[in-house]
């Protein structure tokens, strides 16, 4: 499965277009988490924790799109975005949608 | 009394730490920039038509970083008068080059020689928490272009 946030793929033609494809995970941050991560809103930096759990998610989403691709025969996916939204306090929304289609 | 005590103390403690933290952060992005340079990323949606790879791959960087809490005490002060906010610029300034520094770090791993259509997305991570924006998180993301001599060795 080929995933490239072009629209082409270079040297290749796009044989058959599959349509939209998407994926979505939405995680709540963890008790423990978010404790350090009030420390460090006093001393400022990275919050390592929450730069794992949103990367977390957002392979999740992204293997569901690529889970999705698959069942429609696709062999890539292009033109990849990424979305964030939060839903409600304390949990995000990570959303990648693409169009599924078969390459020469 | 301790309220003020317990206020005054943070507000040291952010200052300090905040300063010696940003300082350093902006000292290493400074460094791999001059490194990655070799890699450059590049905004367009389509490669230019006489490139013939063999391999592109997605690539991405994201990074959730926080201000400091005298930094946002300045910032609402500042919201009072209005004008540039520079303690929340220079937050979104690390941010974003440091997600774009992890997207080129992951392409140089494969091999790649540039990163096209890069895109950037910028995230609010606790808000609504009594209006306090003290997180953002971004991420960077693109295609690697990786040469077919490259790529050969990642197969």
């Amino acid at each position: 499965m080929l995933l490239s946030n072009l629209e082409i793929v270079p040297g290749k033609s796009v044989a058959q277009h599959l349509g939209l494809v998407q994926g979505n995970s939405v995680r709540a941050k963890h008790v423990g988490r978010d404790i350090m991560a009030s420390l460090k809103n006093i001393f400022g930096g990275e919050l390592k924790g929450y730069t794992e759990l949103l990367q977390e998610s957002r392979e999740e989403a992204v293997s569901r799109m690529v889970e999705q691709a698959e069942a429609v025969g696709a062999n890539a996916v292009l033109n990849i975005r990424f979305s964030t939204s939060s839903v409600t306090q304390g949990a995000a929304e990570l959303y990648a949608y693409g169009t599924a289609v078969i390459l020469d | 009394m301790y309220d003020l005590i317990i206020f005054l103390i943070l507000m040291s403690l952010g200052y300090g730490f905040g300063r010696v933290a940003e300082k350093r952060h902006y000292k290493s992005i400074i460094e791999r920039e001059t490194d990655l340079n070799r890699i450059p990323a590049i905004a367009l949606r389509f490669p230019p038509p006489s490139l013939k790879p063999q391999h592109t791959v997605l690539v991405m960087g994201s990074v959730v970083i926080s201000i400091d809490y005298f930094k946002r005490i300045a910032a609402g002060l500042r919201g009072l008068v209005g004008g540039r906010m520079m303690s929340y610029e220079t937050l979104l300034d690390r941010a974003r080059r440091e997600a774009v520094l992890r997207m080129k770090e992951q392409a140089d791993g494969m091999g790649a020689n540039m990163v096209f259509n890069i895109k950037l997305e910028t995230a609010s991570i606790s808000k609504g928490r009594k209006n306090k924006i003290g997180s953002v998180e971004v991420l960077a993301y693109g295609t690697a272009i990786i040469p077919a001599a490259a790529a050969v060795v990642l197969n």
